[in-house]
């Protein structure tokens, strides 16, 4: 065995880009500022959610059932998504909806980062069977569609935060995995590492001073990319109702609550989408700035 | 060749079995046993504990792991508890239907996507290319259960013209595999245009440039085959992700394969049919990774005659 196994599978991660390929590395002044402004605004929204509009999960003024966008409900307020079948309100449901989908994704990308850095790090700098076994459980996770064992994991554990933000981050680390690992491959034979080594610094050392500060820029870009995933994945689960408890709103519940009054109330299941859609994209342009700017993203294949 | 084969064969094998070895643990790791879940809330403990044996269950976990592992070589799951039936036999009469719609997506993937990938490649800058890359961002941003839903209110409820679910005749199949396909289109467009770009730049279609060719004749008698062989590996690759799409596609639509075998499996901690549907899905997409292997060691000489 003289070289580790250089895996040819790519992750969705590493081939999902929202940029054509002809402004890679090309960074647009201003480009930046308008998905910022829009995700720092339904960071916004989701943070002051409580203040901004009440919500109770549990109330169904049936007498407001069904409403059309725009309609006034019985006390007085205006529905201006329109309401559910128990006669809940949407636009409360999407603004609490983007609470929950931003801390889930916040929480498993911050997670499946740390993980994915520190293991392909270590992995890199170590080498040896490590990185062997490494490149293989990589491999043997990738066999999985992503969406399938978040299904299973999702499903078969009790409901609740932990449980789908290990779901979403049992293959969400891989991509982190491998960049880190190809990164630190590359900065170990630089001549200040050696210098280091020859120092008589102790390796844990060596990986926070030397290796890390160049592992962690291109980690950050990839976050993005993989932020705007785990949002998509956690509506999926909710969608097919194995996400978080049916006590929490959500957008993928709310488009599948929808899916019955499809013919008669469209808006239940159409609104939540698009608040998905606009931040999905807005994270995925902010990332391939991110990407242009903090330089290698996932795309590279290895050593 | 022969050595590139069987290489790749026994890495296969060595995932396989990783991919085995994980579900065991995740179903291990499951809360609620088998057994508890076999009988049913109000079970005596005697029943319990004598169904954990008949199960097998009292045995040491490395003993009850070599048993699971002999079993799946076989590929014997066990009997699913609540259809009453083997559950690789309720798998095997899913998959063709899941097989029926990947495939139906994959080729609607492929040749919409090699069409603008190649056009745009080939006239960059022009309109096909700039609608190509807005497609590609807004196609893979919006989640594919919506979109199955949104198709469903315009082709089903508005317009009238196409069933919204079930299987029977070809026009079912129609929006599970639009659907479907959307966001996999997108890649195959965006991989295509660039894999081209960069073969159209290399020095050998320069050298035909300079002798005399046009531009299309590069692309045709040159680039073309070149520019194709990422892409096959992508698609390949991707197709492992389609099918994984068509779990969630396949509940917005009813369409009875494996994806909606999955999620009540899971719903009703269904084991049995949860190992044999998640190790048939991992065996194909292991299964076509090994294909997409040997066929672009088949078109790259540089990997056949194995020297990367």
């Amino acid at each position: 065995m003289s070289a580790p196994p250089v895996s040819t599978q790519t992750t969705a991660a590493e081939t999902v880009t929202f940029a054509p390929a002809r402004r890679r590395g090309r960074v647009r002044r201003g480009g930046v500022w308008v998905p910022l402004s829009i995700v720092l605004g339904y960071v916004l929204v989701a943070l002051v959610a409580p203040v901004l509009i009440g919500y109770d999960h549990v109330a169904t003024p049936v007498g407001d059932r069904l409403l059309p966008p725009g309609a006034s409900t019985s006390d007085g307020t205006t529905a201006w998504l329109g309401t559910d079948g128990l006669g809940r309100d949407i636009a409360a449901q999407i603004v609490y909806g983007a609470r929950t989908s931003l801390i889930v994704a916040t929480v498993a990308v911050t997670l499946s980062a740390l993980v994915g850095m520190i293991v392909g790090a270590v992995a890199g700098l170590i080498g040896g069977w490590l990185d062997v076994v490494l490149s293989r459980l990589i491999d043997v996770l990738l066999t999985f569609p992503g969406v399938l064992l978040a299904i299973v994991i999702a499903g078969l554990f009790s409901r609740g935060l932990l449980t789908v933000v290990i779901a979403l981050s049992v293959t969400a680390w891989t991509p982190f995995a491998r960049v880190a690992r190809n990164v630190t491959l590359s900065i170990k034979e630089r001549e200040w590492v050696s210098a280091a080594r020859l120092m008589g610094i102790r390796r844990p050392a060596m990986l926070v001073r030397h290796i890390l500060p160049f592992v962690v820029p291109p980690m950050v870009a990839m976050a993005t990319v993989e932020f705007a995933l785990v949002v998509l994945a956690e509506a999926g689960l909710s969608f097919l109702g194995i996400g978080l408890p049916a006590s929490v709103p959500s957008w993928g519940q709310t488009v599948a609550n929808g899916k019955e009054y499809l013919d008669t109330a469209w808006w239940i299941s159409a609104s939540p989408g698009i608040a998905l859609f606009v931040l999905v994209v807005s994270v995925g342009l902010l990332g391939d700035q991110m990407s242009a700017r903090l330089g290698r993203t996932g795309r590279s294949t290895g050593s | 060749m022969t050595r590139v084969v069987l290489r790749r064969l026994a890495s296969s094998v060595i995932v396989m079995w990783g991919a085995a070895s994980l579900i065991f643990l995740i179903i291990r790791l499951a809360p609620g046993g088998p057994a508890l879940v076999l009988l049913g809330p109000d079970a005596q403990p005697e029943e319990v504990a004598e169904l954990t044996t008949r199960l097998g269950l009292d045995r040491s976990l490395p003993e009850q792991y070599l048993a699971y592992l002999w079993d799946v070589s076989r590929l014997d799951f066990g009997d699913s508890y609540r259809l009453g039936q083997p559950a690789m036999e309720a798998v095997l009469t899913r998959l063709p239907a899941s097989l029926e719609l990947a495939a139906a997506a994959a080729v609607i993937a492929v040749c919409v996507g090699l069409v603008l990938g190649l056009i745009a490649g080939y006239r960059r800058g022009g309109v096909v290319d700039r609608v190509t890359s807005a497609l590609t961002i807004g196609l893979q941003a919006f989640p594919t259960f919506w979109v199955g839903i949104m198709l469903i209110l315009l082709f089903a409820l508005v317009l009238r013209v196409l069933p919204s679910s079930g299987v029977g005749t070809p026009a079912h199949l129609v929006l599970p595999a639009v659907t479907l396909s959307l966001p996999f289109t997108a890649i195959v467009a965006r991989l295509t245009r660039s894999s081209l770009v960069e073969e159209m730049d290399e020095p050998y279609a320069t050298t035909a440039r300079a002798k005399g060719l046009t531009d299309r004749q590069v692309l045709i008698g040159h680039a073309l085959r070149n520019s194709l062989t990422p892409v096959l590996t992508v698609v390949a690759l991707q197709l492992g992700a389609l099918i994984g799409g068509a779990v969630v596609v396949e509940n917005v639509f009813a369409w009875p394969g494996l994806g909606s075998l999955i999620v009540s499996a899971v719903n009703n901690r269904d084991y049995a049919v949860v190992q044999a549907a998640t190790l048939t899905i991992a065996g194909i997409i292991v299964l076509l990774n090994l294909l997409a292997d040997l066929a672009t060691a088949r078109l790259d000489p540089r990997i056949r005659l194995g020297a990367a």
